[in-house]
């Protein structure tokens, strides 16, 4: 800064805590409810401070869930989740990968067509269709299955159109060498474009597991079986209980947010890279 | 659109490469959406056996509806609370955390990490902490004399969703502005200084104004996010209710198509939806295009 102000510093550093504690609070807060009983949380006003049922909740909720709220166990669910959000990553980065590799090194006819079509895909979020999207799962058999999980997610504008301007980055040289040196259109592909691209692909990587992992009403309709649910679709089967039980519903929530919080923190400049290039 | 000044040539390949993404859209993106057009100009009757053409009788029953223009008024004031409140505790961390040197990464790295957090769990730690009965805010509340209760009134529930929705929100905002703070020159800002603007001078005419490339496209941003990314938060809460009070559009859609089955209008609703993504997205490319030139 360009002057030195100790008070105002100081109000930055308390401005700043302040912020970082209103961030941190609701999962505090969660974090402490899943190492309490239930009667411990019910009785008067919620503790601040950590109980000692903590690995009880955790080993329970990983075990065996909460089947009269219909929710398998965490272990199962995490591990559905895990599957939906790589099918999607991959699944969108392999599809978008290839066909900005169509649109950028090749000439044919319709390829505006194509383009427009892929653009239209960022339109019309799930959210919006999703009656007659179910539909046509519902049609081709694929409802309670990781292929009706993952496949309709996998359509990716975005992910296109950056792939798209970063080919249009690559020397045209690359291109020619390559030609020259007798290199087809696979080759090139895999041993010069794939290399290249790693960067983005890993930022982009980040972004869309972050996406796919967070899914919520598409899971949610579509499994009826508690062998395909997710973790954060699960999660909402134990609250729209009566009565829920508080402490295991918070060890999942904790056990849900932990895996896309790990990335976000151990990859956090892939992460930023891929948030602001993907919007822009 | 360009391509490269050299190009492969390819009969087929080009089609084989293009066909997965192509063939996905056009079965889970466009055929949807083409039927969601087709049904909303359709009435089914009670059993769902015959459905009968109805024009555009579908559209003018919404605005008709008294339901459907509460859920319109329900989904400006949460879009504009949620993005509101987001923007401006994102911008207020930016600018602060923007003047610190060896503390920015630190805080920066406390501060993203909520984005990760799916916007159903943002939504039920929020229901949590807010439970009438066992959270810990109602009993603070209840200190000062008010009785917090999201099951009974209206507005309660909505300022809970807005609060959950902007929650999830603040990191992202937060990036963005970080991002847009740093490439202010800094030698306008030691300029001003040395004319004697004071800090808060130089963030109003200064710094603001050379945010504003930033503030729109995230307004546009939050706007698109508020409409359509918070379903999960209204359903892993409030589910529209109490009465209605936190209904917003898209939460409609799905609770008319699946629950109520009215599929005619629940289709005019997509329709509508969609009118409105198309236009926001436009909003955003106009407003791309005119960044490059700034």
């Amino acid at each position: 800064m360009v002057e030195n102000r100790p008070w105002a510093n100081l109000i930055a550093h308390i401005i700043l805590i302040s912020g970082v504690a209103l961030v941190a609070f609701p999962v505090y807060v969660a974090i402490v409810a899943s190492t309490h009983s239930l009667s411990g949380l019910l009785q008067g006003t919620l503790p601040l401070l950590p109980g000692g049922h903590g690995i009880e909740n955790y080993t329970r909720m990983w075990q065996s869930g909460v089947s009269n709220a219909g929710a398998p166990p965490a272990a199962l669910m995490l591990w559905n989740s895990f599957i939906m959000a790589m099918a999607i990553t991959v699944g969108k980065l392999s599809i978008s990968l290839l066909s900005a590799f169509a649109i950028v090194y090749f000439r044919f006819r319709f390829r505006m067509f194509f383009f427009w079509v892929i653009f239209v895909t960022l339109m019309l979020p799930v959210e919006v269709r999703i009656i007659p999207t179910f539909q046509v799962v519902a049609d081709l058999k694929m409802l309670n299955s990781f292929a009706g999980l993952s496949i309709p997610l996998i359509a990716s504008a975005t992910a296109t159109f950056l792939f798209r301007q970063f080919f249009m980055t690559i020397p045209e040289e690359m291109l020619e060498a390559a030609r020259v040196d007798g290199a087809g259109p696979l080759k090139f592909f895999k041993d010069i474009l794939m290399p290249l691209s790693v960067t983005n692909i890993a930022a982009l990587f980040v972004i869309m597991f972050i996406y796919g992992w967070n899914q919520y009403l598409w899971p949610l309709i579509i499994t009826t079986d508690p062998d395909y649910y997710t973790i954060v679709m699960g999660i909402q089967r134990m609250t729209s209980e009566e009565n829920p039980q508080w402490q295991l519903v918070m060890a999942a929530v904790v056990m849900a947010a932990l895996p896309p919080v790990l990335v976000i923190l151990f990859m956090q400049r892939l992460f930023v890279k891929g948030l602001t290039e993907t919007e822009k | 659109m360009q391509t490269k000044r050299m190009t492969y040539p390819g009969r087929f390949l080009p089609y084989a490469l293009l066909a997965p993404q192509v063939i996905v859209t056009l079965i889970f993106f466009i055929w949807p959406a083409g039927q969601a057009l087709y049904q909303s100009l359709l009435r089914e009757d009670a059993f769902g056996l015959r459905s009968t053409f109805v024009g555009l009788e579908n559209f003018a029953r919404l605005f008709r509806d008294g339901s459907y223009v509460n859920s319109l008024s329900v989904t400006v004031v949460f879009a504009v609370g949620t993005t509101l409140l987001s923007m401006t505790v994102a911008l207020l961390l930016a600018s602060t955390v923007n003047r610190m040197i060896r503390s920015r990464s630190t805080y920066t790295t406390l501060l993203v990490w909520p984005y990760a957090i799916a916007p159903a769990l943002a939504g039920v730690l929020w229901w949590f902490i807010f439970n009438p009965s066992i959270g810990i805010v109602p009993y603070m509340l209840e200190m000062v004399g008010y009785q917090w209760n999201h099951r009974n009134s209206g507005s309660d529930a909505m300022l809970l969703v807005i609060f959950a929705a902007a929650w999830k929100q603040i990191s992202y905002n937060f990036l963005f502005f970080l991002a847009g703070l740093q490439s202010i020159p800094q030698s306008l800002i030691e300029a001003a200084s040395i004319d004697g603007a004071s800090p808060t001078k130089r963030f109003w005419t200064i710094i603001f104004p050379l945010l504003t490339p930033t503030t729109f496209f995230l307004l546009v941003v939050n706007v698109v996010y508020a409409m359509f990314d918070t379903f999960a938060i209204i359903h892993a809460t409030t589910a529209g209710g109490p009465a209605q009070a936190t209904n917003i559009l898209v939460y409609k859609v799905y609770a008319d198509g699946f629950v109520g089955l009215n599929l005619g209008s629940s289709a005019a609703q997509s329709v509508i939806l969609m009118v409105i993504v198309v236009a926001l997205t436009m909003i955003q490319f106009r407003f791309i295009e005119r960044r490059v030139n700034y």
